[in-house]
């Protein structure tokens, strides 16, 4: 349920939020962040794999104070019709009541939506899963990859903590084979992209916004790239609008950024 | 119907350097856009874009429904990108279903890059946006005539909103994706700015592209983008002649 808000309370919200506003993008153009970070630092992020061993493949992401649970399953299907030499990649995300006053229960809004489809065009797009190898019988049989993104905690920027938690867990997915009476094995992996978010507060592009970022941004843009750096997939966000100069800028630590997490955070 | 393969089997580019539809890398398709076509909406425009036809009807500022959606300092906008069954080769279930509900988002948020939605606390501007035919570039068409029909709903705003996508076949940068090149191409990238101030209110991006590759087809979008709204102006400037001489003719009776 939604709490219910008076005029005279919800204006006062307004004013409350129109200071944190103001308050945000005057250390920005200062050249700081709220929390200390550099305009191009991610928060400290903790990938803990095979979180759920009865899942095919799982990770949860702690991202600063967001944690989502990325789980994978992987199960036989039919093809879609005009790829039947084609497994299938499916993405579904959950924004948990738990993870936020905000979130309420109730079938996907329009946010879980695009979080969905933003990671979901970020996996796909790289080409990252070999979907080709997972035909089981031509135009009949092929394994369906369900990659469903849990939000437990919601501290800001769900976008590139489901990414590198569906990235993290598909990384060790095994497919289940010996259910058909063949041999499990590892999902076949071509490549690893990895999602960069940006919000803009004021005139600056800040890279893995925190909630009280998120909140007072202007804009966001997602941009994924893959090992060799080149992008694979990119989102404009919320009301407001970007320079091509914020974009390229983006674009630049977007690939270095990712190359950073590749390394450091899943090893690769 | 073509027959399905993969990227590699079907070339999307001739050895003249011309796509299968006959245009440069850098054509845009036919485009015509009609304003103010329907009765009862408050604004109203048509765009034919190549194979594309799109409708949209804009509705308000009106009282927000329900109430909880009012937001007390601004309008909302409320866009609703619709495909009908019969758009595309297999028909489409109606209904709003995981895509439509994304374009819907992102169009909206790139009408009120430009909308003065400050001036209509309380109330909601509904954009309908009906895809009666599609050819690939539907999002970027419908968002083009959504802004041609909030002017035509006399809401104030700061710019049109135009838009163009461009994309990579075979290897090469090219404006304006059709279906065949869509499906088989390697890339794409809806693209929408606000023509004044250059600002880029819409962008999505699938495929791969190299940053110098992504740097050519942001520029082809750009300067697209400027074409097209000469058209919506053109397009506008009819409409508004038509009722001058509407008018005329009344008086000399």
């Amino acid at each position: 349920m939604k709490r219910k808000v008076s005029a005279v309370s919800k204006s006062a919200d307004e004013i409350v939020y129109g200071l944190k506003r103001e308050y945000l993008e005057k250390i920005c153009a200062e050249g700081s962040r709220i929390d200390g970070r550099k305009f191009d630092e991610i928060r400290t992020a903790v990938v803990n794999t095979n979180f759920v061993p009865r899942a095919e493949g799982s990770a949860e992401v702690r991202l600063g104070d967001t944690r989502v649970l990325v789980g994978i399953k992987i199960e036989q299907g039919e093809p879609f019709p005009d790829t039947p030499n084609s497994g299938i990649l499916t993405t579904n995300a959950e924004l948990l009541p738990m993870a936020s006053p905000t979130f309420e229960s109730g079938p996907p809004g329009e946010d879980a939506i695009e979080l969905a489809r933003v990671v979901d065009r970020g996996i796909r797009e790289s080409k990252m899963i070999d979907l080709d190898k997972l035909v089981i019988k031509e135009g009949e049989k092929v394994w369906v990859v369900f990659i469903d993104m849990h939000i437990l905690d919601y501290d800001g920027n769900l976008i590139d903590a489901c990414s590198l938690g569906a990235v993290a867990a598909l990384l060790e997915a095994k497919v289940p084979a010996s259910k058909i009476g063949a041999e499990d094995f590892q999902l076949p992996i071509n490549h690893i992209p990895i999602n960069v978010t940006f919000a803009k507060i004021g005139n600056t592009l800040l890279a893995d916004p925190n909630l009280e970022e998120e909140e007072v941004a202007s804009a966001r843009l997602s941009v994924a790239t893959n090992e060799n750096g080149d992008v694979v997939a990119m989102q404009k966000g919320l009301g407001g609008s970007i320079t091509k100069e914020e974009l390229f800028s983006a674009v630049d630590t977007s690939i270095k950024v990712g190359k950073d997490i590749r390394k450091r955070v899943l090893g690769k | 119907m073509i027959e399905l393969g993969t990227q590699s089997d079907i070339k999307l580019i001739n050895e003249d350097g011309l796509r299968i539809d006959g245009r440069k890398f850098n054509e845009l398709r036919p485009i015509r856009i009609e304003v103010g076509v329907l009765n009862r909406a408050d604004g109203s425009a048509y765009i034919e874009w190549g194979g594309n036809k799109v409708l949209v009807a804009v509705y308000g500022p009106r009282e927000a429904f329900p109430k909880h959606t009012q937001n007390p300092s601004r309008a909302i906008i409320n866009a609703r990108y619709n495909m009908a069954a019969f758009s595309v080769d297999e028909r489409k279930r109606p209904g709003p279903d995981r895509r439509a509900v994304e374009i819907s988002k992102v169009i909206g948020e790139a009408l009120e890059c430009a909308v003065f939605t400050e001036q209509f606390p309380r109330t909601s501007i509904d954009v309908y946006i009906e895809v009666l035919q599609a050819d690939a570039g539907t999002r970027i068409a419908g968002l083009t005539a959504a802004s041609v029909a909030l002017v035509d709903a006399g809401i104030p705003m700061k710019d049109l909103v135009v838009g163009c996508a461009s994309g990579k076949i075979d290897g090469k940068v090219v404006l304006d994706l059709n279906k065949e090149e869509d499906n088989f191409g390697q890339a794409d990238l809806p693209m929408a700015i606000i023509p004044r101030t250059q600002e880029i209110v819409l962008l999505q991006m699938d495929g791969n592209m190299t940053r110098d590759e992504l740097e050519e087809a942001v520029e082809l979008s750009k300067k697209a983008a400027m074409y097209i709204s000469d058209l919506q102006k053109e397009a506008l400037l009819a409409k508004y002649k038509a009722s001058e001489s509407e008018k005329e003719g009344e008086r000399s009776e």
